[in-house]
């Protein structure tokens, strides 16, 4: 098991966000959450990723508990995520937001810096060199002094991934990734996603509504609304389970 | 500066060989005319003022790099001190906005690559100045029996350990700040700022630290190294100790510009450019916030600590009143105007404020008093050199709202500070959760 | 306006019973805090002083400072409503815009400038001796509320609102532009007119200081525990501000109209709320309040100068803070409580010393300890609700 979170429950003040979840995900797999806007996805995973502290339950990664660090300690532990709402640093070019991803693996520290060390130089070339490389996996080499802000849609999501690949993650969490994207840049998408499991080896969590997405890759779905967990099981399966359809299974409910 | 932008006819000046000898032409013409016209007049400082564009020239020119870094060492390392040997009036002015460059470049730091407003910024250089006062003189023996003021030596050890102590109080004074929103973040440090400002004027009692509202007198100044006699026979020893300081001030902004540079390209840099950007995609991505604010405040007020040194050797007297919140907003305004993250914005907008506060100000009101001995009525309230506040409350205002980049920004800050911006959801006072 | 239609409907369904729980109920809980503050600073100085009883031989240490107790707390009383009344436009300004105006203390001090004028205008017509002095109150009241009313709405057309959708920073600069701007502008008018630097706020009569009660010092001599008549005005006027603008906003169509832009500007403008007419009006209610304290300030203490904004500006946003930003009890309760803990502070320092620090001086302090320590630890304050940020 690579995650295991146990019994999550989230509350803010009265309202009870994400109630009792627990999930298990299996290293190398690809698995979704879904369910109605507003059932609490997003806020698990801000507690899967540090931004809020579990009000109870434990989360165990890798076999050590990360329940209550920091969002930047659970990075460096190798969970890595994207937004829903895209969140890059706009006015950096595209290299440097993948740089910046790469700040927790890379070691220059103030003297370094200052001096620019034999060490710092070569690390900073070899980073850059990596840079390039998770551009050029998501297909926005030739865009990278191009500043965040100004990339057409599709390519902020791609360089979101790109950004947190570069934190070196083992499990990546990815924040509705095909929202607003045309049937084309979601099969790219769907492409894109599967190469980080198959040629990298990391394993990912989706948030989807798109259900063309979730049904094509998914491995195993897990269902939430109003904050609990009501299905969990193979993409068929949940297709058909009544429980689900009545939730709402949101757009796309007709799969191709 | 759009002046000089790619498409305009000022632009045709500064191409290829003629944008050298044009720049080359200014720069002696300048040079020549201030050099003989030593006498402290209104010509004399708008010469000063033409020679000092002159910088900015070198800046913009499209000239080879090399060539830049010379003029400018001939003019900082030649001109100016020649010039000064002649006119003390001129090489002080010059020191004065050294030493708030230096200051405008930490600032700089805090305020312009990571993001968070301290308006209580002057404290840092409240503790240098009070560091090497207490010290120097026999004011630590109030409070440490027995103490002997330290040899005036010791000046070049404590100019090093002005860095380190104003790195640890820009630590201390940051640790409470650190998940405070920008708003709540500048009210706090401003009032961080009011108590050191307190403490300096209280701490008399009940241990004799700072010597209160008295301030510390007769501060000891480097001794002046015996090669400048040598080298120089020509000028007095007050004169010399004015070149000595001024070389100091060079020496200082010097190293704060190479600092700065230095780590804006670095990783550093590119964490504190993150957490400008958006605090929770930074953390998010690894970027460990408490320690990068903490560096931050650090690095920037390290500038102030070593220059609060300097400072009180310079003036050999500091008290309170030195140190207080219009102190800090008039750094902030050399920031903003300037231009917020860009360097050579913080080094413009450090001279043009100390410029227009200790140079054109008072020979305005200088030239409207010898109008009024000549009859010409002119009421008495009227005082331009009184009117600092405004000064700067106009500056500020009309910055943000014509020109909130600053005068020269930083290319990509330009776009980010105009209306406009996306906006992010919020909440209260803390930034993060 | 689409709103309009539906609020008088719900307004008169509303009970009386409810209105008035809604703008009195605030009031209990202001007195509450007052009764409880001074009860938990009373039993805190007076443990201390037991403790430390045996250290001075001068003095007993318990007596003296139980001989002050009363005065301090009536004086903390003041300071708090001084605090509060000028918290209650920061918070308003706040609710509503999300935005610290820091010219707020300098609103405050044009109030208070407007009132010296006021009064030395009347003083050169010879009419201040015999004018009835509620009747000089209510008029300069009214004078700087609406000279500080105005000047903060033309302050928001100008300063402000060119740079709403700008980064948070960028206005807040622009604050402290103006509140730098305020104070040396009036300063120079103050200079030409011939109010001078330090402005004498002149008034009629206010008689003597009332005396409330006898403290027996020792079983032959008594102190009088005074309270000025000024400082009264001052509490009730207050406590009148706090009950009028509870009730504006909680009970009033403008009122609905402000808490919704205050919570969801987009959508109240879809809802055909004019949201700039909204923020005009926010601006002027809250710079009429300033302008109110002011006045009372100007006449309790009668002389202003163009630096006397600043302090109590800078402490009433911590009182806001305090109290919990936005929320208008909060904004009186923080004041209150901040007004207890710089007179407990100011008096009993040096006598808990010995006199090796100084009251006087270190009670500023108090302030921004209380702003740093409540903004690491409770930063939605005594009465707000905890924000959390949406990610």
């Amino acid at each position: 098991m690579l995650l295991d979170a146990q019994h999550v429950t989230k509350t803010f003040g009265g309202l009870v966000a994400v109630n009792d979840v627990s999930l298990t995900v299996e290293p190398g797999s690809i698995v979704s959450v879904i369910g109605p806007n507003g059932a609490g996805k997003t806020t698990f995973f801000n507690v899967l990723t540090g931004i809020y502290k579990p009000t109870s339950g434990r989360i165990l990664f890798d076999g050590a508990e990360i329940t209550g660090l920091r969002p930047d300690q659970i990075t460096q532990r190798g969970i890595a995520r994207t937004f829903q709402n895209i969140r890059l640093f706009n006015n950096m070019t595209v290299l440097e937001n993948v740089l910046v991803g790469m700040h927790g693996r890379l070691h220059a520290g103030l003297w370094g810096s200052l001096f620019l060390t034999p060490a710092v130089r070569a690390e900073e070339q070899s980073a850059r060199k990596r840079a390039f490389e998770l551009l050029a996996f998501v297909g926005l080499e030739r865009k990278h002094s191009e500043l965040a802000k100004n990339l057409p849609y599709g390519d902020q999501r791609r360089l979101e991934i790109a950004r947190a690949m570069a934190t070196q993650p083992k499990l990546i969490l990815l924040d509705e990734p095909t929202a607003g994207m045309n049937p084309q840049e979601t099969g790219e998408a769907i492409h894109l996603i599967r190469r980080l499991r198959d040629e990298l080896g990391i394993t990912v969590i989706l948030i989807e509504h798109d259900m063309r997405v979730v049904m094509t890759i998914s491995e195993r779905v897990t269902v939430l609304d109003y904050g609990a967990k009501i299905a969990e099981g193979k993409p068929e399966e949940i297709r058909n389970n009544p429980q689900v359809i009545e939730a709402y299974l949101g757009r796309g409910a007709v799969v191709a | 500066m759009r002046a000089l932008s790619a498409s305009s006819p000022l632009s045709a000046l500064n191409r290829g060989p003629l944008a050298y000898v044009l720049l080359t032409a200014y720069l002696l013409l300048t040079s020549a005319l201030l050099l003989t016209n030593t006498r402290t007049s209104l010509g004399t400082d708008i010469l000063f003022i033409l020679f000092l564009l002159g910088f900015l020239l070198i800046y913009r020119a499209r000239v080879a790099g090399l060539y830049k870094l010379a003029l400018g060492a001939i003019m900082l390392l030649a001109i100016v001190p020649y010039f000064g040997a002649q006119n003390a009036y001129y090489i002080e002015l010059a020191i004065q906005a050294g030493i708030f460059v230096a200051l405008a470049l930490g600032l700089n730091v805090v305020v312009g690559f990571a993001g968070l407003l301290d308006l209580g910024y002057v404290a840092f250089f409240a503790v240098g100045a009070y560091l090497w006062g207490i010290f120097s003189t026999d004011q630590a023996a109030q409070f440490l029996p027995g103490f002997t003021p330290l040899a005036a030596e010791s000046f070049y050890l404590f100019l090093a350990l002005g860095l380190f102590i104003g790195a640890f109080f820009g630590a201390l004074l940051g640790l409470p700040v650190l998940r405070l929103r920008g708003d709540y973040l500048a009210i706090v440090t401003l009032g961080l700022g009011e108590v050191i400002r307190v403490l300096a004027v209280n701490l008399d009692r009940p241990v004799n630290i700072t010597n209160g509202s008295q301030g510390i007198k007769s501060i000891a100044r480097p001794p002046l190294p015996d090669v400048m006699r040598t080298l120089l026979p020509g000028l007095s020893d007050p004169q010399l100790y004015q070149l000595l300081i001024y070389l100091m001030a060079l020496l200082v902004v010097g190293l704060s510009v190479f600092v700065v540079y230095r780590l804006k390209n670095s990783r550093i840099g590119r964490a504190w450019e993150a957490i400008r950007e958006d605090e929770t995609a930074a953390i998010a991505m690894g970027v460990p916030l408490v320690r990068m604010k903490l560096l931050a405040f650090a690095v920037g007020a390290s500038f102030a600590g070593a220059m609060g040194v300097l400072f009180a050797a310079k003036q050999q007297f500091i008290n309170p009143p030195t140190f207080d919140l219009l102190r800090s907003i008039g750094i902030l305004s050399m920031v903003i105007l300037g231009g917020m993250g860009s360097i050579p914005g913080a080094i413009l907008g450090g001279m043009l404020v100390t410029l227009l506060d200790l140079q054109i100000l008072p020979r305005i009101a200088t030239e409207l008093g010898a109008l009024k001995r000549q009859g010409v009525v002119i009421p008495d309230w009227f005082d331009p050199a009184q009117y600092q506040r405004a000064l700067f409350g106009l500056l500020l205002i009309i910055m943000m709202i014509f020109r909130p980049e600053g005068i020269l920004p930083d290319q990509r800050r330009s776009e980010e500070m105009h209306a406009g911006a996306p906006a992010r959801p919020s909440g209260g006072p803390d930034q993060s959760n | 306006m689409a709103i309009a239609q539906a609020i008088p409907l719900r307004l008169s369904q509303r009970s009386v019973r409810n209105t008035l729980v809604g703008v009195f109920g605030p009031l209990g809980q202001v007195f509450l805090f007052v009764v409880g503050s001074a009860v938990v600073l009373s039993a805190i100085i007076i443990v201390i002083a037991l403790l430390l009883r045996g250290t001075r031989t001068d003095t007993d240490l318990l007596t003296a400072t139980l001989v002050i107790l009363p005065q301090v707390i009536v004086d903390g009383l003041v300071r708090g409503f001084l605090f509060a009344t000028i918290a209650l436009g920061y918070t308003l300004v706040y609710g509503v815009l999300e935005f610290i105006n820091f010219a707020h203390g300098e609103i405050f001090m044009v109030g208070a400038f407007s009132g010296a004028a006021f009064g030395t205008v009347l003083a050169a017509a010879g009419l201040l001796p015999n004018i009835p002095p509620l009747l000089f109150v209510i008029a300069s009241v009214a004078v700087g509320m609406v000279v500080s009313g105005l000047l903060a709405v033309i302050i928001e057309r100008v300063a402000y609102r060119p740079l709403r959708g700008a980064p948070r920073l960028v206005p807040l600069i622009s604050a402290i532009g103006v509140s730098l701007l305020l104070q040396d502008g009036v300063r120079l008018i103050a200079n030409v007119t011939g109010l001078g630097f330090n402005a004498r706020f002149q008034t009629p009569n206010f008689g003597p200081p009332l005396q409330l009660a006898q403290i027996p010092v020792t079983p032959e001599r008594n102190i009088p525990l005074i309270l000025d008549v000024r400082a009264l005005i001052f509490i009730v006027a207050a406590v009148i501000m706090l009950l009028a603008l509870n009730y504006l906003v909680n009970a009033t169509k403008l009122g609905t109209a402000i808490r919704a832009v205050a919570q969801d500007r987009p959508t109240a403008s879809l809802m055909g709320i004019d949201v700039n007419k909204i923020i005009t009006i926010t601006f002027l209610i809250g710079g009429a309040l300033g302008g109110a304290a002011g006045i009372l300030f100007g006449v309790r203490v009668g002389t202003v100068n163009p630096y006397v904004g600043f302090l109590p500006g800078l402490k009433a946003f911590t009182a806001a803070v305090l109290g919990g930003i936005g929320n208008i009890t909060g904004a009186m309760v923080g004041g209150i409580v901040l007004g207890f803990l710089e007179a407990f502070v100011a008096s009993y320092l040096s006598l808990l010393t010995a006199g090796a620090l100084s009251g006087a001086s270190y009670a500023d302090i108090v302030a921004f300890t209380i702003l740093i320590l409540i903004l690491i630890f409770r930063p939605s304050g005594l009465l707000g609700e905890s924000v959390t940020q949406k990610v």
